[in-house]
């Protein structure tokens, strides 16, 4: 209704919408080779800093005196019909980093957590925080070489995950791979943001 | 001596965490921005150069300017400029503060049910 790209009249073009998509994961499960393969701009890196702000919300028992230190995050950009922009973040999914998973996932389209098929474990706060949280989440099993293959059911089974999330296997290198995760993400979104309201009462069964 | 000891027992420091920055002193000092919020995808557009005249500005204010020709992200500034995005919004507050960029807030109004949303970005992504 009132997007037109056409409407220049205001002098200025109407400014793309902008989601945000999350990408977590353990350490080296390929979250920066991830956001590189799909970005349509140069893979960037920054930085977010904790300070005495978050404090008050962290636990960060054993470090205090300590006012500020950073965590690294990756990001990259995708433009859809100049109508959207799609922001990929990449940011380590260990617990003491959740202060900065409350900004990103607030208004998110949902999150990919990428998990390193040798070392599924490392993804189990990324699991429990989406599903805490209520954020629409894949899990993307990225297979490095020489890695052992996994069932994708022994996947779903190690990672106790409800029937309905989506779990598949990706090379995290690849940009067609990246985008079938990115295109499987938004389909589950969408199915559990729109689907009717009885389906969607029901937390996951126990 | 005791130096090495104590960075063994700081389990922020490690790769996980990347490196430790002093981004006061691009700052100086502040941690908040005077004005605005920024969150990281804010769009920044520059309105208006900053003449020569003007003073107060560090190289990373100026490099702000000029990198916003084109709206980028704050996400983006930090990454392009290789600071922390904490940095990034005090100087934003200060180009905000002076009239020299312009903030585009995320919309609010990305309505997560709203199904024509989810079926444009899934065109667009299977296009890619």
């Amino acid at each position: 209704m009132d997007y037109g790209l056409s409407e220049r009249g205001a002098g200025r073009p109407k400014p793309p919408i902008a989601i945000k998509i999350l990408i977590a994961g353990g350490f080296g499960a390929g979250k920066t080779t991830l956001v590189g393969a799909v970005s349509e701009t140069q893979p960037l890196r920054t930085e977010e800093i904790l300070t005495d702000q978050g404090v008050a919300v962290d636990d960060v028992s054993g470090v205090e005196g300590k006012n500020t230190t950073t965590v690294a995050m990756d990001f990259g950009r995708i433009t859809i019909k100049n109508r959207f922009v799609l922001y990929l973040f990449g940011t380590p999914g260990q617990e003491r980093f959740w202060f900065m998973w409350d900004e990103l996932a607030l208004g998110a389209l949902g999150a990919i957590v990428l998990a390193d098929a040798r070392r599924l474990a490392d993804c189990f706060p990324s699991v429990d925080y989406f599903e805490r949280r209520g954020t629409p989440f894949i899990v993307a099993v990225n297979c490095f070489e020489g890695a052992r293959q996994y069932e994708l059911d022994e996947v779903r089974l190690a990672l106790n995950l409800a029937p309905e999330i989506p779990v598949v296997l990706c090379d995290a290198r690849e940009r067609d791979s990246g985008k079938k995760i990115l295109i499987t993400l938004v389909e589950h979104a969408k199915a559990r943001n729109t689907a009717p309201p009885e389906k969607m009462a029901g937390t996951p069964a126990g | 001596m005791r130096s090495s000891e104590e960075f063994d027992d700081e389990r922020w420091l490690d790769e996980h965490a990347g490196p430790l920055v002093r981004p006061y002193v691009m700052t100086r000092g502040r941690i908040l921005p005077i004005r605005g919020k920024f969150d990281l995808i804010s769009l920044i557009v520059t309105v208006r150069p900053v003449p020569m005249s003007e003073v107060g500005f560090g190289p990373e204010h100026l490099a702000i300017v000029d990198l916003c020709h084109e709206m980028l992200s704050v996400a983006e500034i930090a990454g392009r400029l290789d600071l922390p995005v904490g940095t990034v919004r005090v100087l934003l507050g200060d180009l905000l503060h002076r009239g020299f960029i312009a903030v585009e807030e995320p919309q609010p109004e990305v309505n997560m049910s709203d199904e024509a949303m989810y079926e444009a970005v899934l065109d667009g992504l299977r296009t890619l």
